[in-house]
């Protein structure tokens, strides 16, 4: 199995906003709305990072 | 959107409100089952939905994370870091334990990608841990059911 970087971001940032949503908040609605803050902030993050890194080396 | 949606300070509950929201579920057995077979501590808590998606994700986890090639850590190497590894895989309790079992996985790196797939499964055991400790509190009032 392979898969490129970003795929690998979405995949974690996927699964680990779940459960982060599941275990962080009490109702239904709030882990829905705190697992897709999760999910942004973590895909949200590899990017900006990204653009940080090819900032720097340019 | 805020991190802390429900943090505006909740007073804790007194032993009587949390007896109220008590599960008969024991909350050893809840922390226990929910290691040993993630979302397993929710099923027994009757949150049949959350223990499905508890159970895909890290399941998901740790298998992209074995089809990656990532390390299996094992704890008698002697290494401090190599133990720390193995108390994060030990966290996805019988997904760990079967795969040492049938001794599937790899001892070492291999590949550039393996060190992805290290990293998943370690974070399965992690993500695994929290949602068993959910379950606890879930159990014992600590956390509305």
């Amino acid at each position: 199995m392979t898969l490129t970087h970003f795929s690998a971001v979405l995949l974690f940032a996927l699964f680990t906003s779940i459960v982060f949503g599941i275990t962080m908040r009490s109702n239904p609605r709030m882990m829905v709305r705190f697992g897709a803050f999760c999910f942004v902030l973590f895909v949200g993050g590899t990017i900006a990072a990204s653009w940080v890194m090819w900032a720097i080396k340019h | 959107m805020t991190t802390n949606a429900q943090a505006p300070a909740q007073p804790l509950k007194k032993p009587a409100a949390r007896a109220a929201t008590k599960s008969p579920v024991s909350p050893a057995v809840a922390l226990f089952a929910g290691w040993l077979i993630p979302g397993a501590g929710h099923l027994l808590l009757k949150k049949p939905i959350r223990a499905a998606l508890l159970f895909v994700s890290v399941a998901a986890m740790f298998g992209i994370g074995m089809a990656l090639e990532g390390k299996i850590y094992t704890p008698a190497t002697g290494d401090l870091l190599d133990v720390l590894g193995f108390a994060a895989d030990l966290g996805s309790g019988a997904l760990y334990i079967v795969t040492r079992m049938l001794d599937l996985g790899h001892s070492s790196v291999q590949i550039a990608i393996a060190d992805y797939g290290t990293k998943f499964i370690a974070v399965a055991g992690l993500l695994n841990i929290v949602a068993a400790v959910d379950a606890h509190s879930l159990a014992s009032g600590r956390k509305p059911l």
